[in-house]
């Protein structure tokens, strides 16, 4: 069994695993990150968001071999230390969320797109979010939420600190 | 779902790799960014013996200048490829299909060559890589060999790549100057596989179309060059009439499935259309 | 000063712990010693089951036990369905895992029990099953013709029940009538696809079990158990924790559920399963599934004189839950907003050996509202006015409420032309009107379409003695409680099931107010029958419209028995003590007071109380409407048609909703967004489509087109407040309202748009090679 070695949410793991095991599996149940849902099987819906080396994965649609040596941030690594992140409290504010199971997803698909651009246009939340499924919400908070946090983000004032 | 159980080797080399597909034999699968292959995996409608992870292999993911062509590594990210500048610059057609490929986290993992060798003919790329007259650069135990694109994509989901042969890069031909291109994708949703896409690229002279390449996705277990299309078109006027009137022969000699999302004579019908409004949005 | 609650935006409390990860979804729930279940599905649509051999799965590394159908038959009983809707409805047996025949692709045949998921997984492919494959039936139409193949032989017919509603002389109403329009439209099959799997695990404790499941419906969830079990009702707790949505898809007792629980009892372990995504798609009850025939009877000014309805409605292969209810939800909406002579309404339920159907967002009312909106909007052209105009020419005027239905149904309040005016000033409707008439002139290939959809739905379900006439299994009551602690802080119990809607911050909204208390001294708790012990669940827009009010009812019961605490210790009398803002003074003396939270303290330490009254302030109530309620609204669409396509492009969408009294306005404009995406996506995106075989082709959503935000417009939303008058809080309900509406809105603006090309239809999903082919032989001008 390969061992691999991956820094999730600031810590540091090493396991041995099988080598098809998804990561999604590995946050969950080897690690008990549980933050981290699945909504499907094929990488449709986006749930298992997370970033991997600050760019965002479909952890359901890697293996946790690939990610050996790589820096996982999920939802549960986001606005530790009990301050939220900026992106946490958009989503908050603006009720972008009714369920919540898409919402860990969604909300590091948007950091994701809010690295990529700082100030996108509602189409260009959409667009760049088209990989993420919500059921409840019809999405129009969820764009809102992402440019508030656009907002936020770009104010050096409010910055927080970010994964 | 969960995937079966299968054998793992990451090789750190070209080399490594090509033995390492050679030694697994015939029931060995190429992970490239997995992006096509992990949902296959894990519905189990793909049970490969051994998986070689081409991952931690730094070569394949570079992108050279090679003077009247572009050498794109097989494991460069869709991600890479859309802000690489030499692709801007030399494979803008590249550039913008690439950018309309699945959704930001899929092309953050997938792979420019991992989704042509997957050879889809609902996949965007392979229209375009026969658009452009791609190379494949194709390395195995046995030697090197280039395939062109005309020949690489043989049908449904089965590209000329041998069991033991590895994929290494892709060779691009620049068009030079005076070439507008355009990828016109027509889908249901953002998420949905194109029902038909059209590749196209046209260089103008003055306000007459000189040459022109177009090709399907879609249309066909494998892409197809509408070369009726690209015959039609050349030395006309620069104008909707003259496109449309071209276009009118996209779907010749294509065979377009009938599926969930659309069929066969609905896929032809569109070819005319989008291909029409592909060519207008690439001379222009 | 204490603010307002009700009728202010605030922020839902629930979030705090959904946006960090921390969130309770049962597939989350793991306790030490937890194995896990998966089941192997039928790959036939229909076939007798000859042979299941788990020998070879029960040897392999890491299983721990493997059974067939067989080896549960004599415990797992039938699975249940609590509406029996005529006396002679035939009712095959429903068993949790098939024992002898499958009768849809993906019902369950064997499971596998093993110490990890990975294990559970290849273990299933070492079970042997041998199948006899029967005939499939898929055609609801061939399904009840003579000499059609059966989904259960022994029933002797593919018909279910046949069902009757008819008021007024319809054949008068159609004799002679200057206008009659005869159509056909189908409600395509839907898979809900709530974002989080189904889920569930079963702790066995000695002879006592708790549930975990992802349900809309944990007490009715248990008390089905018990009854399908045998284990009785006391010895089961079932807790639903958070909820990834449901939209009627949780509300169902599933087979995988009743199961976990007997294997749970078996292996004396825990016992969990989670659905994949593309089992789901197979299993999960589906929703709609309707061939709806309709004739509309009119005078040549537009004036409805009556409706004929016929309907063929999919049960699927099985009578689940509420499955043969749900057509008959639509039975008194199909006259919509409108005022007729006469209506006839025939219902035929018809298995096929497809997934069952059952409740999904708006449960009938959808698919009745589609049909009526659709068929006005035909009657416009008919007759050549504006759809706006015709519905103007028949709606029940906002002077004539309250008013009986034609379906017999007492509409107590409303304004549709409040709604209708505020609609068509937001929309611009006579700039859109005026800029489609150009492009039609002009004959542009993109065309420009207007829908409208002037709905009305029945919601709050439901009062008990309705359900009771139309042979529900229940009522329709719900029950809250108020707990007053010691420290003045409140518990507040609800008997409804959160999974989504936010009840933890509306419910807290409306005590406070009530009470006078602070928002944050007020904690919501529900969704555990050992917490909430009485309660009928969420479903059908209910939750405020009944639970809502029992909680109102509750926090009155409690300022009641305040009252006369506070008197006491006052030395007032009650009539002379006010209450305001959470203090009870004594009238005209405001230095003479008691906060509430002081009399809780009292009513605690029971010191000082007046003789015979007992501690504590707590106080339960339950509340059973009298009438259902009726939220309504005018929607509008524009939409771009490329003809030379077929593709649809929303480019405005109008909701004016009338929802009565609104608790929270934020949680009702997102509910209006949610329910608007998932109307337009029946109306142009989803289908779940069976090959000739009865194989579901649309298992996963790669192929069931569940919309993303790149495919949906922004939505312009507003409301009109016309009051419930039929309960003391004056509110209605939103959860199913905009999915109800916006279906219709958009299917009009597509036939709109192509009514120069002689179209007056477009199958749902309205494909582009559905568009296209309507707009090619339309007969274009």
């Amino acid at each position: 069994m390969p061992r691999i070695r991956v820094e999730v949410d600031g810590a540091t793991y090493e396991d041995d695993v099988e080598p098809r095991l998804l990561l999604v599996h590995y946050l969950r149940e080897r690690l008990g990150k549980i933050g981290t849902p699945v909504g499907c099987d094929t990488s449709n819906c986006g749930a298992c968001t997370v970033l991997l080396d600050g760019m965002s994965v479909k952890s359901c649609s890697v293996l946790a071999v690939q990610a050996d040596g790589g820096d996982v941030t999920t939802i549960e690594g986001l606005g530790m230390n009990g301050t939220s992140h900026p992106m946490q409290r958009a989503f908050h504010e603006e009720h972008a969320l009714q369920c919540g199971y898409c919402t860990p997803g969604m909300i590091m698909a948007s950091l994701d797109l809010l690295r990529e651009n700082p100030d996108p246009s509602d189409d260009e939340v959409r667009e760049g979010l088209e990989g993420n499924l919500c059921r409840c919400t019809g999405y129009q908070n969820i764009v809102k939420a992402v440019r508030r946090a656009a907002r936020e983000m770009r104010e050096p004032a409010e910055r927080e600190v970010t994964p | 779902m969960i995937p079966a159980t299968f054998d793992y080797a990451r090789p750190a080399s070209v080399d490594d790799a090509v033995r390492a597909l050679s030694d697994a034999g015939e029931d060995a699968k190429v992970l490239a960014g997995g992006q096509s292959l992990m949902p296959l995996l894990r519905l189990r409608l793909a049970v490969p013996d051994a998986l070689i992870d081409l991952g931690r292999i730094a070569a394949l993911r570079e992108i050279r200048d090679e003077g009247d062509a572009l050498l794109i590594g097989a494991m460069a990210t869709h991600h890479q490829v859309i802000r690489d500048p030499l692709v801007r610059e030399h494979a803008p057609l590249i550039a913008r299909t690439v950018r309309i490929v699945a959704d930001p986290a899929v092309r953050h993992r997938g792979t420019f060559g991992g989704s042509l060798a997957h050879a889809d003919p609902a996949g965007d790329l392979p229209a375009v890589a026969l658009a452009l007259d791609a190379v494949f650069l194709v390395r195995s135990a046995r030697g090197e060999r280039e395939i062109p694109a005309s020949a690489f994509f043989v049908d449904w989901l089965t590209s000329a790549l041998e069991p033991d042969e590895l994929l290494v890069g892709i060779r691009i031909p620049k068009l030079g100057a005076g070439w507008g291109v355009h990828y016109e994708k027509f889908h249901r949703t953002a998420q949905a596989w194109a029902i038909v896409g059209v590749a196209c690229a046209v260089r103008r002279n003055g306000s007459t179309v000189e040459d022109a390449r177009v090709a399907l996705t879609n249309m066909g277990p494998a892409p197809v060059r509408a070369s009726a299309v690209e015959i039609a078109v050349r030395s006309r006027p620069v104008a909707g009439d003259s496109f449309r009137a071209a276009a009118e022969h996209a779907a010749e000699g294509t065979t377009p499935p009938t599926d969930l999302h659309g069929s066969s004579d609905y896929r032809s019908h569109l070819a005319t259309v989008l291909t029409a409004r592909a060519l207008q949005t690439a001379a222009i | 000063m204490t603010i307002q609650e009700v009728g202010t935006p605030r922020k839902r409390s629930e979030d705090a712990r959904l946006i960090t990860g921390q969130t309770r979804w049962t597939e989350n729930i793991t306790p030490a010693g937890t194995l896990h279940v998966m089941f192997l599905r039928s790959p036939h649509a229909h076939a007798r089951i000859v042979n299941v051999d788990t020998s070879q799965a029960k040897a392999r590394p890491g299983v721990v036990a493997a059974f067939s159908g067989a080896d549960f038959a004599e415990e797992q009983g039938s699975l249940p369905c609590a509406w029996v809707v005529t006396d002679d409805m035939k009712h095959p047996d429903h068993p949790p895992m098939a024992v002898t025949e499958v009768r849809y692709a993906g019902e369950p045949v064997a499971c596998v029990v093993a110490r990890d998921r990975y294990a559970a997984a290849d273990a299933l492919e070492d079970i042997d099953i041998d199948y006899e494959p029967l005939p499939v039936v898929l055609d609801m139409n061939a399904a009840v013709a003579d000499g059609a193949d059966l989904v259960h032989e022994d029933l002797g017919t593919n018909k279910s029940y046949t069902w009757v509603f008819e008021n007024g002389d319809l054949d008068a109403a159609l004799h002679d009538a200057p206008v009659v329009i005869e159509r056909e439209y189908v409600q395509q099959r839907l898979i809900p696809s709530a974002m989080e799997p189904r889920s569930v695990l079963c702790v066995p404790d000695a002879d006592d079990f708790t549930l975990y499941s992802a349900t809309q419906i944990p007490h009715i969830l248990r008390l089905m158990l018990a009854t399908v079990t045998g284990i009785a009702e006391h010895h089961i707790r079932v807790v639903a924790p958070d909820v990834g949505g449901g939209f009627g898809s949780k509300l169902q007792v599933y087979g995988e559920e009743v199961l976990a629980l007997l294997l749970a009892r078996r292996l004396g372990r825990p016992v969990k399963w989670t659905e994949s995504r593309s089992e789901g798609n197979m299993t999960v009850h589906h929703g709609r599934d309707q061939i709806q025939r309709l004739t509309l009877a009119a005078e040549r000014d537009g004036r409805i004189r009556g409706l004929k309805v016929n309907l063929l409605a999919d049960m699927g292969a099985y009578l689940m839950l509420v499955t043969p209810g749900i057509p008959l939800l639509g039975a008194f909406m199909f006259n919509g907003i409108y005022k007729m002579d006469a209506y006839s309404f025939t219902c035929e339920g018809v298995f096929t050996t497809k997934t069952p159907t059952d409740a999904y967002r708006g449960a009938g009312r959808p698919e009745a509202t589609y049909a009526i909106e659709r068929i006005m909007d035909e009657l416009a052209a008919e007759i050549g006015v504006d759809p706006i105009e015709v519905r103007r020419r028949n709606w029940i005027a906002h002077e004539e409420f309250p008013y009986e239905t034609i379906a017999g149904l007492t509409y107590d309040s409303g304004n549709y032309e409040a709604a209708t005016d505020k609609a068509l000033e937001l929309f611009r409707y006579d700039e859109l009107r005026a800029e489609q008439a150009a492009r039609r002139e002009a004959q542009d290939p993109v065309q420009l379409g207007i829908g409208v959809s002037t709905f009305t739905e029945m919601c709050g379900l439901a009062p008990s003695r309705v359900l009771g006439s139309l042979s529900y299994g229940a009522g329709g009551w719900e029950h809250a409680s108020v707990r007053v602690l010691p420290s003045g802080k409140i518990e507040v119990i609800t008997g409804t099931s959160p999974h989504g809607q936010g009840h933890e911050t509306a419910w807290a909204q409306i005590t406070a107010d009530r009470l006078g208390v602070p928002f944050e001294d007020v904690k919501v708790l529900h969704g555990d029958t050992a917490i909430s012990p009485k309660g009928m669940d969420t479903y059908g827009s209910r939750s405020l419209a009944v639970g809502g009010v029992a909680l109102f009812s509750a926090c009155g019961k409690v300022i009641e028995k305040a009252r006369v605490v506070a008197a006491h210790l006052l030395e007032a009398a009650e009539q002379d003590l006010e209450f305001a803002e959470g203090r009870f003074s004594v009238r005209g003396v405001p230095e003479e007071s008691r906060t509430i939270q002081e009399v809780a303290l009292a009513a605690f330490a029971a010191h000082d109380l007046p003789d015979g009254l007992e501690p504590s302030l707590d106080a339960d109530a339950t509340f059973d409407p009298e009438n259902f309620s009726f939220p309504h609204g005018t929607h509008l669409c524009a939409a771009d048609v490329d003809t030379e396509t077929g593709m649809v492009k929303i480019r405005t969408y109008v909701a004016v909703d009338d929802v009565g009294k609104v608790v929270n306005p934020l949680i009702v404009e997102g509910q209006v967004h949610g329910g608007l995406a998932q109307g337009i996506a029946q109306a142009l995106f989803e289908e779940a489509v069976y090959d000739a075989d009865g194989n579901l082709t649309t298992t996963t959503m790669a192929d069931y087109l569940v919309p993303s935000a790149a495919d949906l417009p922004t939505f312009t939303t507003d409301r009109t407040e016309t009051p419930a008058t039929s309960n003391p809080m004056g509110v209605k309900g939103v959860g199913e309202a905009g999915t109800i509406a916006s279906t219709p809105a958009v299917v009009n603006a597509v036939v709109d748009a192509l009514r120069p090309y002689g179209v007056h239809d477009v199958p749902m999903p309205c494909t582009p090679e559905r568009v296209w082919r309507a707009a090619r032989s339309g007969g274009a001008r």
